[in-house]
């Protein structure tokens, strides 16, 4: 198993607020917009050097949809901010009309993903926004796993064309990636080499991969791990040929296991090569109130969960044979 | 190019024809507000605004118009076509599989003359404003006009839009609602009160004009004096009257014409009423 250390923690929404500025300082045509939410966006440091460029909508999240796809008539290259309920089920059909169906260049970058925003609970904990989004025709949709991908995420969406679903997330989390790394987006990133169990990842599970990966190397269990930072489209070619070496599959993510990552490499797999394949996700509940912590343990999305799933989708594909 | 008086008149009729013909041709569509809207796609195209029909997206330099009750689609693409954006005989398609004139106006057949996709309703003031911010931000002098139903003013985002707009002074926007106090199921009366629409702009910070807009001479004249108004500090909302259906007698302020097309009998009735002045398609 690969080491990997970190020296720092930081949120990704950071990352994304960082990655926002040198977006805004290579592109004079990227704007940002906010509904009522600079702070937990951190998109402060851009309004600072940008004033101009940027546009406060108040709580008003449909509207501010229908600004950012009005802005793109012109040239402009719109940022929104808000949180990941906010940015989604709230304005669906918005994002749907608009922006996925009329092809505009929007960027809806949404933090407090998933159950670890914490103890504001359930209304604002959404699980379902991978799967609303990547059902839009057009959709990319990505969700990077710590403070330097996203930063490097949110500048490869600047300079790629067409609509983006960019998710992030609100809780400290180890810096493990490179910080010059150039983001590709729809290429899975290898994260370790191996040969027992195809362990795919997505935002913050990748960290809890690899501390799985490295409990499951000392049982003698060699995990490949991959980090699918964008959903979609989605890399195929990688899954497939990780998967014709390994012949199970582990998939993880902060997200309801109806309609997320794991879902679309089940698709993946039962067209080209049926495979056992385990979820690590939210079994189609609501969140609740609780440390990010507390709740990544209670709905089973943690390091022991992956480790559990693994020697599940390891003893299945040993049956089959 | 500014057309006279009775070359918009001429000229309407046209498009009247082609709304009637275009929603028999394919059993469906929305007659009732496209004949109502007529006079003010007529004034705006071919006298208004400042556009180029060699149609481009960004329309730098060019006054930009979003369609926001898109189901009025038929009016759209008549009067775009008769001002140059495609072949009139594409009117034709209307509704029709694999074709770029879709129920409702959209991007995605790439139809020249449509910025965004339209339809689904309360959608479009927000899109303009996002157009007016960037011709701002570009130091484009330009316009942005849009237009709504009044029924369509019911949707919450409207309301969401309508803040916005005057707390930003976007005064480079132009935004017309087509008052025919109908909708689908009835007068809006009946089916949810509009109350004292001036009053609820001008209280949100609109500078709020009202104009015959069955009247050429006056929808010419008020949208001119929009213009006028424009760049002063506030967004500008234009009260149209109209009547749904203007133009053939017998779908004239009902309802019942808002989203059904006439039999070959009432065709030939409607068309009787209607001038041919620049060919059918």
């Amino acid at each position: 198993m690969k080491k990997y250390t970190y020296t720092d923690k930081k949120d990704t929404r950071s990352g994304f607020g960082a990655g926002l500025l040198e977006a805004g300082r290579k592109n004079d045509q990227v704007v940002a917009l906010c509904a009522d939410l600079i702070g937990s966006l951190k998109m402060q440091d851009f309004i600072k050097e940008f004033p101009e460029r940027f546009v406060q909508v108040g709580i008003a999240e449909a509207n501010m949809i229908g600004i950012a796809a009005g802005m793109t008539i012109g040239g402009k290259i719109p940022f929104t901010g808000t949180f990941a309920n906010f940015s989604t089920g709230r304005v669906y059909d918005q994002i749907r009309q608009s922006v996925a169906y009329s092809n505009k260049n929007v960027k809806i970058c949404a933090s407090h993903a998933g159950l670890t925003l914490g103890e504001d609970g359930a209304t604002h904990q959404i699980l379902e926004d991978i799967g609303l989004m990547k059902m839009l025709p057009g959709m990319t949709v990505i969700n990077p796993c710590d403070y330097n991908q996203t930063k490097a995420a949110t500048m490869a969406i600047a300079e790629y064309e067409g609509p983006v679903y960019l998710r992030f997330g609100r809780p400290v989390v180890p810096i493990f990636t490179d910080p010059d790394q150039k983001f590709e987006i729809g290429k899975a990133w290898m994260v370790n080499e191996g040969a027992d169990v195809s362990i795919f990842a997505t935002g913050h599970l990748v960290w809890e991969a690899i501390l799985a990966g490295e409990k499951l190397a000392e049982e003698g269990i060699d995990a490949e791990i991959i980090n699918i930072h964008t959903i979609k489209p989605l890399d195929a070619e990688a899954i497939l040929k990780s998967v014709a070496k390994t012949g199970c599959v582990v998939t993880a993510e902060e997200h309801n296991r109806l309609g997320g990552l794991g879902d679309s490499v089940a698709q993946v797999l039962a067209a080209n090569n049926p495979t056992p394949q385990e979820y690590v996700a939210v079994n189609d509940s609501f969140g609740e109130s609780g440390t990010p912590e507390q709740l990544m343990t209670k709905y089973g999305l943690d390091a022991d969960h992956i480790v559990a799933a693994a020697k599940k989708a390891i003893e299945r594909k040993n049956k089959k044979a | 190019m500014k057309a006279d008086l009775q070359t918009l008149e001429k000229t309407a009729s046209q498009i009247r024809r082609d709304i009637v013909r275009m929603v028999h041709g394919c059993q469906s569509g929305h007659p009732g507000g496209s004949l109502g809207c007529t006079d003010f796609f007529t004034a705006l195209y071919f006298s208004v605004m400042n556009h180029d029909p060699k149609f481009n997206m960004d329309a730098i330099g060019e006054d930009i118009f979003f369609l926001s009750n898109g189901h009025i689609s038929p009016v759209f693409y008549s009067t775009l076509a008769h001002a140059g954006y495609f072949d009139k005989a594409e009117l034709a398609t209307f509704r029709k599989l694999n074709s770029r004139l879709q129920g409702h106006p959209t991007t995605h057949e790439h139809l020249p003359g449509i910025r965004i996709a339209s339809g689904s309703l309360g959608q479009g003031l927000s899109v303009a404003i996002g157009a007016a911010l960037a011709k701002k931000l570009n130091g484009d002098k330009s316009l942005v006009f849009s237009l709504h139903g009044d029924g369509e003013i019911q949707e919450g985002q409207i309301w969401e839009a309508a803040m916005f707009a005057p707390h930003n002074h976007v005064d480079n926007l132009i935004s017309t609602i087509d008052v025919n106090g109908q909708q689908i199921d009835g007068p809006t009366k009946q089916v949810l009160s509009l109350g004292d629409l001036r009053a609820k702009w001008e209280a949100f910070g609109w500078d709020v004009l009202d104009m015959k807009g069955n009247d050429m001479a006056d929808v010419v004249r008020v949208l001119e004096e929009a213009k006028s108004r424009t760049g002063q500090g506030k967004p500008i909302m234009i009260l149209m009257h109209t009547e749904m259906g203007y133009g053939v007698d017998f779908m004239v302020g009902s309802h019942k014409w808002h989203g059904v097309a006439p039999n070959d009998e009432q065709l030939k009735l409607a068309l009787a009423q209607l001038e041919e002045t620049l060919g059918d398609y």
